[in-house]
């Protein structure tokens, strides 16, 4: 287990974020945020002192750090954080009615065709989840087998060994300003133990335990997959997320012990209105294998970097993500890998999608210390310009500290061109259609990775998406 | 055969659109069901801007005159529109799209033709893929291909003919399908288009081309010199003969301003 100073040491301080969703505010603290508001958070969790004394101590780092100047426009982000209320009461998040929702998001629930029940779920207004009787059967099974699948403060609670062990040692406080902030204030989120040798072969799905409390503002994830375990992850969802909030920050940790593999899916939809900036790193043991499979749609801005930290000889690091960035957002987003040991391999594959006067960035640091001797890493970074406006950069940074290592980046960029439109056309597909067509060919690559049901509903979404790109 | 007209075209005059010279400058053309056509014609006389008019390409910009098809004004209707209407361009250059399968873009095209609430009958549209691959004599594992990506030429130009089975047009405007073909992918081809027609007696053809060489494959009741933006001359296929014998000199001389 490599220790906190092993990660800093790797002295890449500056970009890396953690995840997250919503939440009406009903019983909350007040705005802004000071040492009271984090002893009131602690306090309201009954949290052990050493969780506090962790969140204030992350507080002062967060106070101390600058706000980021690279990647996405944070300048007018200091005016939402003071307005931002840092903790909301779980239970009273449920208590806003399906009324409050506005109209657009009900109507697109509905043309995606998701199911009444799910829909108040996503819209952040249902109590109750009809799949509470499959997660019920799903969890026993998963006692059975030792395996741990909790909301996050729960595992502090009932783990306190086993969660003090690792939390924070993948993405420490120091890590950036915003894993500082989300460690101060961090709520919500799940704790995973998967033990050793056990294989899940149903997928651990977040949407099962949010019936419970709603995924925070400051989500925070630990998941531990142990020796010779395998499991996959699935969090969010295709349909966007209604929320009141306009920034979240959330943090997700995986340690992938020898001989493991672990993947984690998320799709996230987010409101225009948001700033979405997320740290999620996995460190990847001896000869494990890690994938992050992640779907970014919506926001304002998001600024998320899934990477592999590849620490022991023969680990394997995979990111798979998908951007769509639509009029007025911007997704900086992309991946990291770094090589720290011997015959350690990677790839990273990034697909995005700019339309009308959104902005899609990649960007991606590939790094390798000197003594991972033949390390491998390939890097594919394609972008697709639906309009004029769209607009899309790449930001690859390499360093190579190793001479046997073997790097490969290959960036596209393309645009749908009028011919094209014009062949799909005179075979009967209205321009939205032949447009939608052209998307999902784009990000046939990745979608074929995603969980059928979500794999349909992407498709689904880009051509509601690209009803609106004609004319 | 009767007479009444498919496709008839009067007066056409049409223009790269936002450019000030006209490129066709008064076509004339009537094609009836079932009737298969040959425009003929050296580099730049008008005839694949002719097939793109007719098929609604947004670079093309019609300035005078009228297109009907099947009773309907064609120049008010979109490239969409114009193919569910029942018109098909095989293209000279295919376009790639990568990622979608053949099968996924034939789906889409058909059940585009469907009302709104109206699905596509998965079953039903194997059945028929199938069905019409077989006709042609197509290996089924080539409509999981994606479209056009990383084709030969050969396999380019049966893509569309496969499309045409499918889609099953009443008129099929075929731009230049023969150039870049070997005789042997030429044959194939040409082979599709017959084996279509048999099967549909009333499906008329538009075939543009700058050679003669098609033409003994398939067999055009008409065929149509092209110079200048015009229809020079028609006849039957004795003309595209001439031509080969003699090439597009006299028009030249004819033609000179």
């Amino acid at each position: 287990m490599p220790s906190n100073e092993v990660i800093q040491g790797l002295g890449l301080d500056d970009y890396k974020f953690g995840f997250v969703t919503d939440s009406e505010p009903v019983f909350r603290t007040r705005p802004g945020l000071d040492t009271d508001i984090v002893r009131q958070i602690s306090g309201r969790k009954d949290e052990p002192a050493w969780m506090l004394a962790r969140r204030l101590k992350a507080l002062k780092i967060y106070e101390s750090k600058p706000m980021p100047e690279w990647g996405g426009d944070l300048s007018e982000l200091q005016e939402t954080l003071d307005q931002t209320y840092f903790y909301v009461k779980p239970q009273e998040q449920m208590e806003r009615s399906w009324d409050d929702v506005p109209e657009n998001i009900k109507l697109t629930f509905e043309r995606l065709g998701i199911p009444e029940a799910e829909r108040k779920i996503l819209a952040g207004v249902g109590a109750q989840y009809d799949s509470e009787m499959v997660y019920h059967s799903l969890k026993e099974e998963w006692e059975a087998k030792g395996v741990i699948f909790d909301s996050i403060e729960d595992g502090l609670k009932n783990h306190p060994e086993l969660f003090r062990k690792y939390f924070g040692t993948v993405i420490p406080a120091a890590d950036n300003k915003f894993a500082a902030l989300n460690s101060a204030v961090w709520s919500g989120g799940s704790f995973v133990y998967i033990p050793p040798g056990v294989q899940l072969e149903t997928p651990l799905q977040a949407y099962f335990r949010v019936n419970q409390e709603r995924l925070g503002q400051f989500e925070r994830t630990l998941i531990i997959a142990d020796e010779g375990s395998r499991a996959h992850y699935i969090e969010g969802c295709t349909a966007p997320i209604y929320s009141t909030d306009s920034f979240h920050s959330g943090v997700i940790e995986i340690v992938v012990k020898k001989d493991a593999y672990f993947r984690y899916t998320t799709i996230q939809n987010w409101s225009n209105n948001m700033y979405n900036l997320v740290t999620q790193r996995a460190l990847v043991h001896r000869g494990a294998h890690m994938e992050w499979l992640d779907g970014n749609l919506g926001s304002k801005l998001t600024m998320k970097y899934p990477s592999c930290y590849l620490m022991e000889e023969g680990a394997h690091g995979d990111i798979l993500s998908i951007a769509y960035a639509g009029d007025g957002q911007h997704q900086d987003t992309g991946g990291k890998v770094i090589h720290v040991a011997p015959n350690t391999s990677s790839s990273i594959v990034s697909k995005s999608i700019s339309k009308g006067t959104g902005r899609s960035s990649y960007r991606g640091l590939c790094k390798v210390y000197d003594g991972a001797t033949n390390a491998k890493s390939n890097v594919e970074c394609d972008a697709l310009l639906i309009n004029e406006t769209s607009r899309t950069d790449t930001f690859p940074y390499i360093e190579i500290d190793e001479r046997s290592a073997s790097v490969g980046h290959e960036a596209t960029v393309s645009k749908v061109g009028d011919e094209q439109l014009f062949y799909l056309m005179s075979r009967g597909m209205d321009e939205a259609e032949a447009m939608a067509l052209i998307v999902r060919g784009f990000i046939e690559p990745i979608a074929k990775e995603l969980p059928l049901e979500y794999a349909v509903e992407l498709n689904r979404l880009i051509e509601l998406e690209m009803e609106g790109s004609v004319g | 055969m009767n007479d009444k007209a498919v496709l008839s075209v009067t007066g056409l005059r049409a223009r790269v659109a936002e450019e000030d010279l006209d490129i066709l400058r008064g076509v004339d053309l009537t094609i009836r069901p079932g009737e298969a056509h040959a425009i003929m014609g050296p580099n730049g006389s008008g005839k694949s801007t002719l097939a793109k008019v007719v098929a609604g390409h947004p670079a093309y910009e019609p300035t005078a005159g009228a297109v009907v098809f099947q009773g309907e004004d064609l120049l008010e209707l979109e490239p969409d529109e114009r193919s569910q209407a029942g018109i098909f361009m095989a293209f000279q250059y295919p376009i790639a799209i990568p990622g979608v399968s053949i099968a996924n873009f034939l789906r889409t095209a058909l059940q585009a033709r469907l009302g709104d609430d109206e699905e596509l009958d998965l079953f039903d549209f194997q059945e028929l893929l199938m069905e019409r691959m077989e006709l042609l004599d197509m290996d089924p594992s080539f409509a999981q291909r994606p479209i056009n990506d990383g084709f030969s030429g050969g396999e380019k130009k049966r893509n569309e003919i496969l499309q045409m089975a499918v889609l099953k047009p009443a008129l099929a405007l075929m731009d230049e399908t023969d150039s870049g073909l070997d005789i042997d992918a030429l044959k194939v081809v040409a082979q599709g288009v017959n084996t279509l027609r048999k099967e549909n007696p009333d499906m008329s053809v538009l075939l543009i081309t700058h050679y003669q060489r098609i033409l003994n494959y398939i067999i055009p009741d008409v065929v149509h010199v092209m110079y200048k933006g015009r229809i020079v001359e028609s006849g039957g296929p004795e003309v595209a003969m001439e031509l080969e014998a003699r090439g597009y000199e006299e028009y030249r001389i004819a033609h000179a301003v």
